[in-house]
C-alpha cells in the first residue's frame, strides 16, 4: 500500500481509500473515483505541483498534497 | 409576447461535453445573455422553433459533474433543473452527454432523472466513438434509462434534426420522458435517512411528489454540511442532515459513499448492455500532444509562446482597428458638426455623444481578439492545461491558475481582461482577479509615462550603457506587476478570504474548435459589453464633458472672441495671424476650463494632493484622465493653454511642463514630482470604463466602489511616500 503521489508516471493502481476533507472526497467519488476503482498516474507537472490521473477513461488533475491522501495498491507488472 | 408562457427547456451537462456548441447550434444568434439571480453567473438563453410545439426557450445551465452543491454558484444546477425559487421549473431538461466518457456522464444523468423532470439525452461526440475505442448501443441505453436518447454531433450537425423531433415529442407527451428513478436505495437504513430528511424539506421546494422529494432529500444529504455556503437552505434542514450523518457514522456507515457508490454500481452493472470497450492499443492524439504541451520545459516554452501571441495581438493587431475606429469617429464628428450651428448643441453632440460612443466601441477590437483566443483555448482543451501548468505559481499568490490569462491581458487593457475573468467558475476567484487586474500597466498609461519621462528625465545612461528613460519605463512595469501580486496576496487573505478548494480539473481531450460556435460566443460578448457596460461608459463621458464645460464664463469668453475678431480684422492673412488666433483660442480654452466645475474640483482637491507634490492643474488632469488615462495628456494641453490637439510627443508640451512654476517661482515639475505622479497613475483605478465593466460583471456598485477606493488610497499613500521620502532625502 502506498499513496498516489508516490506512483511513477505510467503506473496503474487500485484505489483503496480516500482521505482529506469531506467535500474533496465527495467530489472525487462523484467523478467516479471510488475505492476499488483502477487509476493510472499519467504524469506529474513539477512546475505546477499537479498530478494527472486517468480514471474511467477520463483525465483528472489533483494537487500533490491532496493526492497524498489517496491510498492505492499498485498493480504488478 | 403571447399570454401563454412558452415552454422552457434547460440545457444541462458535464463541462467539456460540447454543451455550448449545441446551444449555439440550436439557438443561433438569437441567444441573449442574462444573469442568474443572486450570483454573478451568466445565463444564456435563446429560442428555437419546433414543428409541433412552436417556439420554445432554451437556457443554458452551467456545466457540472453532479447536482451536488456547496456554493451559491453550484446550487444553480439543482435550482435550474428542479425550478427552486427564484428560478422557474423547466418543462424539459436536455442533457448533453459525452459519448466518449459515458459512465461518468451517466452519474449526472441519473441524478437529473431522479428529480422526475422530463429528460431528453443528446449523446454528443457520436462521431468520435471509433477514435475513443468504444461502441454504444443508443437504443439499449434509452431502454435502460427510460428516456429518449439521440446520438448527435453538435459540431458537424449530425443528428440535430432527430434531436429537435425528440424534444418536440417529449414536450408534447412528457410522460414518455419521465421514467421514475433508475437507482433506488435498497438499504433500509438509507431509506430511513431519506425519509427523515424529506420531512424537513421546506414546502416552497414543491415536495408533494414522492420522487421529487426523495431526489431533493438525496441532494441535501450530499450537499449540506457545516461548511457549505448555500443560501436559501433552512438551518433546520441542515441540522437534520448533520444529525443523520453523525448517527450513520457512529453506526459505521458513510452516507456519501453509500449514495454515490449506489449510483455508480447501477451504472457499472448495466454498462455491458449498451457499452463495449474495443481493444485499442494505439495512443490517442491527445496523449501525444500532451507529451509536448505538458512537458516540464517544452510545454512551458509553448505556453509562453502562446501567451506571447495573445499579448502581441492585443497590442499590435488591435492597433490598426483602434486607430481606424478613432479616425472614423473623428470623421463622423466633423461631418455632424458641419451640419449643426455652432454652439452648445453642437458641442454636446460632438464632444459628449459622438466621442462617448467612440470611447465605447474603441474597446471592441481588443475584446474581440481576446475572446477569440479564449474561445479557441477553451474549445480546444488547452485552457485546462494552462491551469495545470500555472497552478503552483498562481496559487502561491492566492489566485486561480486560470487567472493568468486575464492578468496578462491587463497589460493591454483592463476592460477585456475583466470580461475574461468569466473563465473562472468560483465567484471569489473571479472577484479577486477583477480587483487586481486594473493594477497591471495597461497601454493607456504609456502616453502619460512617456510624456513625464521625456519631459523630466533627460536622456542619459546609468552604468555607462543603460538608458535612464528606458529603465524607468521598465521599472514602472515591474513596479505595477509587483503591486498587483502583493494586492492579490493581501486581498486574498483578507477581504476575499476563501477556503482553498481542492483542484479537481478535467483534462479534456484536444478537439478542433468549432468556429461558428466560438464566433457566436464572441458576438454575444461584444453585444453585452456594448449594451450594458457601454451605456455606463457613455453616461460617464457625458458627465465628464459637463464637468469640464460648465459653468460657462460668458464674459471672459466674449472678451476672447472680441480679441480674436480684432486680430482677424486688423492683421493681414498669413501664418503669423493664424498663430496669434490659435494662441488666443487656446488661452480662452484654458480659462474656460479653469472656470468649469472640473477646474473648481481641481482647486478644491489641491490641499489633498499637495502633499504628493501636485498642484490644482495636475488635479484637473487627474480628473480628465478618468475618461481614459491617456486623456491626461490632452487635458494638460488645454490646461496649459496649448489646446487639446497635443500628444506625448509634442515638444511644446514637454517644455511647457519643464517651465511650469509655482507662485514662489519654484518649478512645479521636478523629477520627484514626475515619479510620484507616475506611481499615482500606476495604482489608482481612475478609469471609468474599468469601473463600468466591474459594475456590470459584479451586478452592483459595491465592488467598483471598493476597487476605486482601495486603489485610490493606496496610490495616494505610495505617491506620498515617494514625494515626501524623496524630499526628506533632499531629492526635491
Amino acid at each position: 500500500m502506498t499513496s498516489l503521489d508516490l506512483l511513477q508516471p505510467g503506473a496503474r493502481a487500485r484505489l483503496v481509500s480516500i482521505g482529506g476533507e469531506r467535500a474533496f472526497r465527495c467530489r472525487l467519488m462523484e467523478l467516479g473515483l471510488l475505492p476499488g476503482t483502477a487509476v493510472r498516474l499519467v504524469r506529474k507537472a513539477d512546475l505546477g505541483g499537479v498530478l494527472e490521473l486517468e480514471v474511467r477513461g477520463c483525465r483528472l488533475t489533483v494537487r500533490h498534497g491532496e493526492a497524498r491522501a489517496l491510498e492505492v495498491v499498485p498493480f504488478e507488472g | 409576447m403571447s399570454a401563454v408562457p412558452i415552454p422552457r427547456i434547460a440545457l444541462a451537462g458535464n463541462p467539456n461535453t460540447g454543451k455550448t456548441t449545441l446551444f449555439n447550434r440550436l439557438t443561433g444568434l438569437s441567444a441573449k445573455v442574462g444573469n442568474y439571480p443572486g450570483v454573478t453567473v451568466e445565463r444564456e438563453s435563446g429560442t428555437l422553433a419546433l414543428a409541433r410545439t412552436g417556439e420554445v426557450e432554451l437556457s443554458d445551465v452551467p456545466g457540472t459533474y453532479s447536482l451536488t452543491a456547496r456554493s451559491a454558484e453550484e446550487q444553480i444546477a439543482i435550482s435550474a433543473i428542479c425550478g427552486l425559487h427564484p428560478l422557474e421549473r423547466p418543462d424539459l431538461v436536455l442533457l448533453v452527454v459525452d459519448a466518449t466518457q459515458l459512465t461518468r456522464n451517466l452519474y449526472l444523468a441519473l441524478q437529473v432523472i431522479e428529480t422526475d423532470v422530463p429528460v431528453v439525452i443528446a449523446l454528443n461526440m457520436w462521431d468520435m466513438l471509433a477514435g475513443a475505442g468504444v461502441e454504444i448501443d443508443a437504443a439499449a441505453l434509452a431502454r435502460e434509462l427510460g428516456v429518449p436518447v439521440v446520438p448527435i454531433s453538435a459540431q458537424s450537425g449530425q443528428g440535430i434534426d432527430e434531436l429537435r423531433n425528440a424534444l418536440d415529442r417529449a414536450l408534447a407527451e412528457p410522460a414518455t420522458a419521465r421514467p421514475g428513478p433508475r437507482w433506488v436505495p435498497s438499504s433500509r437504513e438509507l431509506r430511513a435517512d431519506i425519509d427523515a430528511v424529506s420531512a424537513a424539506l421546506p414546502k416552497e421546494w414543491g415536495v408533494e411528489e414522492t420522487q421529487r422529494r426523495d431526489a431533493l432529500a438525496l441532494w441535501a444529504l450530499l450537499s449540506l454540511d457545516e461548511g457549505d455556503e448555500l443560501p436559501q437552505v433552512p438551518q433546520s434542514l441542515r441540522d437534520v442532515v448533520l444529525a443523520r450523518r453523525r448517527a450513520a457514522l457512529a453506526a459505521g456507515r458513510e452516507l456519501d459513499s453509500e449514495i454515490i457508490r449506489g449510483r455508480y454500481e447501477w451504472i457499472d452493472a448495466r454498462a455491458p448492455r449498451f457499452l463495449r470497450q474495443l481493444p485499442s492499443a494505439k495512443k490517442s492524439i491527445t496523449d501525444r500532444v500532451d507529451r509536448l504541451l505538458l512537458h516540464p520545459v517544452l510545454g512551458f516554452a509553448v505556453f509562453l509562446l502562446a501567451m506571447g501571441l495573445v499579448f502581441e495581438s492585443l497590442f499590435s493587431w488591435a492597433d490598426p482597428a483602434i486607430g481606424g475606429i478613432e479616425s472614423a469617429v473623428g470623421w463622423f464628428k466633423e461631418l455632424v458638426l458641419a451640419l449643426l450651428p455652432q454652439g452648445l448643441v453642437a458641442e454636446f453632440v460632438g464632444d459628449a455623444l459622438i466621442e462617448g460612443v467612440g470611447s465605447v466601441i474603441v474597446f471592441l477590437p481588443q475584446i474581440l481578439l481576446l475572446f477569440l483566443f479564449i474561445g479557441v483555448m477553451e474549445d480546444s482543451g488547452y485552457m485546462a492545461r494552462v491551469a495545470f501548468l500555472m497552478d503552483r505559481l498562481m496559487k502561491a499568490i492566492g489566485l486561480h491558475g486560470r487567472a493568468f490569462v486575464p492578468m496578462m491581458s491587463g497589460f493591454a487593457c483592463a476592460v477585456p481582461a475583466i470580461l475574461a475573468t468569466r473563465t473562472m467558475e468560483r465567484q471569489r476567484d473571479r472577484m479577486l482577479t477583477m480587483m487586481v487586474v486594473p493594477l497591471m500597466t495597461c497601454s493607456a498609461r504609456l502616453p502619460v509615462y512617456s510624456l513625464l519621462i521625456a519631459a523630466l528625465f533627460p536622456p542619459s545612461e546609468v552604468l555607462g550603457f543603460v538608458p535612464v528613460q528606458g529603465l524607468l519605463m521598465v521599472a514602472m512595469y515591474v513596479f505595477s506587476t509587483l503591486i498587483a501580486l502583493a494586492a492579490a496576496a493581501v486581498l486574498g487573505r483578507t477581504v476575499l478570504k476563501g477556503k482553498s478548494v481542492p483542484l479537481l480539473l478535467e483534462m479534456p481531450p484536444y478537439r478542433m474548435p468549432d468556429w461558428k460556435s466560438v464566433g457566436a460566443s464572441v458576438w454575444r460578448k461584444c453585444r453585452v459589453f456594448l449594451t450594458e457596460a457601454g451605456t455606463v461608459i457613455l453616461g460617464c463621458t457625458v458627465v465628464m464633458w459637463a464637468l469640464l464645460s460648465f459653468p460657462r464664463d460668458t464674459q471672459t469668453q466674449a472678451e476672447f472672441d472680441a480679441r480674436i475678431e480684432r486680430v482677424e480684422s486688423e492683421q493681414a492673412e498669413g501664418p503669423a495671424r493664424d498663430e496669434l488666433v490659435a494662441a488666443l483660442r487656446n488661452e480662452g480654452a484654458a480659462r474656460a476650463l479653469e472656470h468649469s466645475f472640473g477646474g473648481r474640483i481641481g482647486k478644491a482637491v489641491e490641499p489633498a494632493i499637495e502633499p504628493l507634490g501636485f498642484d490644482w492643474k495636475i488635479g484637473i488632469g487627474l480628473l480628465g484622465a478618468f475618461a481614459a488615462r491617456e486623456v491626461f495628456v490632452s487635458t494638460m494641453g488645454v490646461v496649459y493653454g496649448m489646446g487639446g490637439e497635443v500628444d506625448e510627443e509634442t515638444v511644446g508640451l514637454r517644455s511647457r511642463i519643464q517651465q511650469e512654476s509655482r507662485s514662489d517661482g519654484r518649478p512645479v515639475y521636478t523629477p520627484l514630482v514626475g515619479l510620484a505622479l507616475m506611481v499615482f497613475f500606476a495604482i489608482a483605478c481612475q478609469c471609468m470604463s474599468t469601473l463600468a465593466v466591474v459594475k456590470r460583471e459584479t451586478q452592483g456598485w459595491r465592488w467598483p466602489t471598493f476597487l476605486f477606493v482601495y486603489t485610490g488610497a493606496l496610490a495616494w499613500l505610495l505617491a506620498f511616500a515617494v514625494y515626501q521620502g524623496g524630499m526628506a532625502l533632499g531629492l526635491g
